[in-house]
């Protein structure tokens, strides 16, 4: 196995090359958050979906086919059609109006001490959610793959965390988005090698490959059982399995425009024009990764197989194992490289976002009123914050530990994206009359209402003694986008109705307008040097 | 109330000063230019439609899955109905991917005539 670990250390040897190289690059603020704004189309489009497949999708989502069928495959198709959410609505009036984050945007007409407060808060809130979640999936992915090397869950999340806050504080927006493109350019190859040799086994006939999928063997409570994981049904059962299925839809189509590490991706190249094509760079990328977790996931149902799996692992591994499966050691290494290297861009990322809302929101706009005291101070800051979040996650990662379930998590991230950030992104640009309160309502409403009933649902609560609560769950849906959607859009539009007219916040709307609609006055790409 | 040249260093309480800030009558007056209308015209013609199709179009998919989940599985056929409308939800999306940047070279040539119009108003003005 130690084949693994060469692949893992030259991937590190490679990104850590890019990072000195970004270091030059990187003086001031445009360069280090936004990467001077001179990122090509199809670069950031690479970029954005190196972003954006997570060890989530990578390797929860083979899993999740792999043992419930059809109904993993939902998930694939509501990651990709989100995609035109942010390019309908969100992506070109964002890099128009804003200049580093998400609440540059939503605070342009507002009163802005308040709204980047909460926008800030909102920003961090998903962003740490997210990285733990993928941090303990890191570790208990990285002392797998390198089972007896030596190294446990407790190295692999201080070395993905050293490694993400490296990139983060001495590269910045460029070393992160290299390290994102090489990752997406890894993972797309090694899926499409990975389905090429599943379907080899299969003779390449689509066909032999749907039989097989519609005839899988498996043992539950003890028995033989063999069934079509083409049907719908095997994970989202009654008597709520299709409300929740709805609810996921709404979570995953209005989530992704409100995720920040992704709306910043557009403040990296120069203009509306380029944001455009490379959302579609992006979604020829992901679209295509994720029709291939057709073979990834029924791949590993049929070839490998559900109790293979349980005992080698468990769901998270079914990627890997089908890799050793179809084609040996030597391709098991490569695929557990990627899945390493879809983790370090990911959590690099979230990173990077969270650190530049802290600094550019929290600590120059609300803290200090818009004054940088000393040039650099913002960079300056945004690279403590992202040493100082690298060890929060760092620690709370290791606290929880390599058996935590922190699926809900990222379903959290999703809800509170979609329900606190859309909303208000969607009004600040559209509706002339939303105003401060309106904002900070909607931000509160929407975060508070997702939290709230994940924490109330069956993810948290249950009364199997495996829960977090033993309670039986109050609201009984997993995703609770369904009813915290709503709530957002609802504190949002009460806020402003109740707060009366508020003139700046109207008037500065023609300008928020002309600006989103025409690039006028937004921010320029730095010169090239 | 803002004076029209920024210094470099943000001033107190105007935190959010982009630099340089086109003078404050520019915005009022690009937003009651023909071309702009048009502009939001032809965006909204698109948009609105484009984004009520894809929502109906993919809530469909969990809709019918959920709850009609025997009829979904129909088979079609090496697959059934669900997977084939699951697969179509990528193709539909693509689809409207590209019709929207088909589309959207009008926005362009709109944005790029205001532009025009406003280096014109600018050389006018007898400015630089």
């Amino acid at each position: 196995m130690s084949l693994t670990l060469i692949l893992f250390l030259a991937f590190i040897a490679v990104t850590l090359v890019i990072t000195y190289w970004a270091a030059k690059r990187s003086a001031g603020a445009g360069a280090y958050f936004a990467a001077g704004r001179r990122i090509k189309a199809w670069q950031n489009g690479v970029a954005v979906a190196g972003d954006y497949m997570s060890a989530a999708s990578f390797l929860g989502i083979a899993g999740l086919i792999a043992f419930f069928g059809y109904d993993g495959f939902m998930y694939s198709v509501g990651w990709l059609v989100a995609y035109l959410t942010v390019l309908l609505v969100v992506a070109e009036p964002l890099r128009n109006a804003g200049k580093y984050t998400m609440a540059d945007v939503l605070a342009y007409r507002m009163r802005p001490r308040p709204v980047r407060a909460m926008a800030s808060i909102s920003t961090l809130t998903v962003s740490t959610f997210y990285m733990i979640a993928q941090m303990v999936g890191a570790g208990a992915l990285v002392s797998l793959l390198l089972k007896g090397s030596g190294i446990t869950f407790h190295t692999a999340v201080i070395g993905v965390g050293i490694l993400m806050i490296i990139y983060v504080v001495f590269g910045g927006m460029i070393a992160t988005t290299w390290v994102q493109i090489i990752k997406a350019i890894l993972l797309m190859s090694g899926t499409f090698l990975l389905s090429l040799l599943v379907m080899a086994k299969f003779g390449f006939s689509i066909s032999t490959f749907f039989n097989a999928v519609q005839h899988v063997t498996y043992t539950a409570n003890g028995q033989q059982v063999v069934k079509d994981f083409l049907q719908p049904g095997l994970r989202f059962k009654p008597p709520y399995g299709a409300l929740d299925l709805v609810s996921l839809g709404i979570a995953l189509i209005f989530g992704t425009a409100g995720l920040p590490h992704i709306l910043v991706r557009f403040y990296t190249v120069p203009d509306a024009k380029t944001a455009r094509y490379s959302v579609v760079w992006a979604m020829v990328l992901i679209g295509s990764f994720y029709i291939m977790t057709t073979f990834l996931g029924f791949g590993a149902a049929t070839l490998v197989g559900r109790d293979y799996i349980t005992k080698n692992g468990g769901t998270n591994m079914s990627a890997p194992l089908l890799a050793q499966a179809v084609a040996g050691n030597v391709f098991f290494a490569f695929i557990s490289a990627i899945a390493f290297a879809t983790i370090l861009a990911v959590v690099a990322g979230l990173t990077i976002s969270a650190s530049t809302s802290f600094a550019h929101d929290l600590w120059t706009n609300v803290i200090h009123k818009g004054v940088e005291r000393k040039p650099g101070e913002e960079v300056r800051v945004a690279r403590v914050t992202a040493f100082v979040v690298g060890a929060i996650a760092i620690g709370i990662a290791i606290m929880l530990g390599p058996t935590a379930n922190v699926a809900f998590l990222v379903a959290l991230a999703f809800a509170v994206a979609a329900s606190a950030n859309l909303p208000v992104i969607v009004f600040s640009i559209y509706w002339k009359r939303f105003n401060t309160a309106g904002a900070v309502w909607g931000l509160v409403f929407g975060l508070v209402g997702s939290i709230v009933l994940i924490f109330i649902g069956p993810s948290l609560m249950g009364v199997d003694g495996k829960h977090f609560f033993n309670h039986a769950p109050i609201f009984p849906l997993e995703n609770p986008g369904i009813l915290s959607v709503p709530i957002g859009f609802i504190g949002a539009i009460l806020g402003t109705l109740l707060s009366g007219h508020e003139a700046t916040a109207e008037h500065k709307f023609t300008e928020l307008q002309v600006r989103a609609n025409t690039g006028l006055g937004s921010e320029k790409a730095a010169l090239v040097h | 109330m803002a004076p029209d040249v920024k210094p470099p260093v943000a001033v107190p309480g105007k935190p959010e000063a982009p630099a340089p800030k086109p003078s404050d009558d520019v915005w009022e007056h690009v937003a009651a230019m023909d071309e702009f209308r048009l502009l939001l015209l032809a965006k909204s013609e698109f948009v609105i439609p484009a984004v009520i199709a894809f929502v109906v179009y993919y809530f469909l998919l969990p809709i019918s899955v959920g709850y009609f989940p025997q009829f979904m599985d129909k088979r079609i056929g090496p697959v059934n109905l669900a997977y084939l409308f699951a697969l179509s939800q990528f193709f539909v999306a693509w689809l409207i991917a590209a019709l929207y940047v088909r589309g959207a070279r009008k926005f362009d040539d709109y944005g790029k005539r205001i532009m025009e119009h406003l280096d014109n108003r600018e050389a006018a003005k007898g400015g630089k």
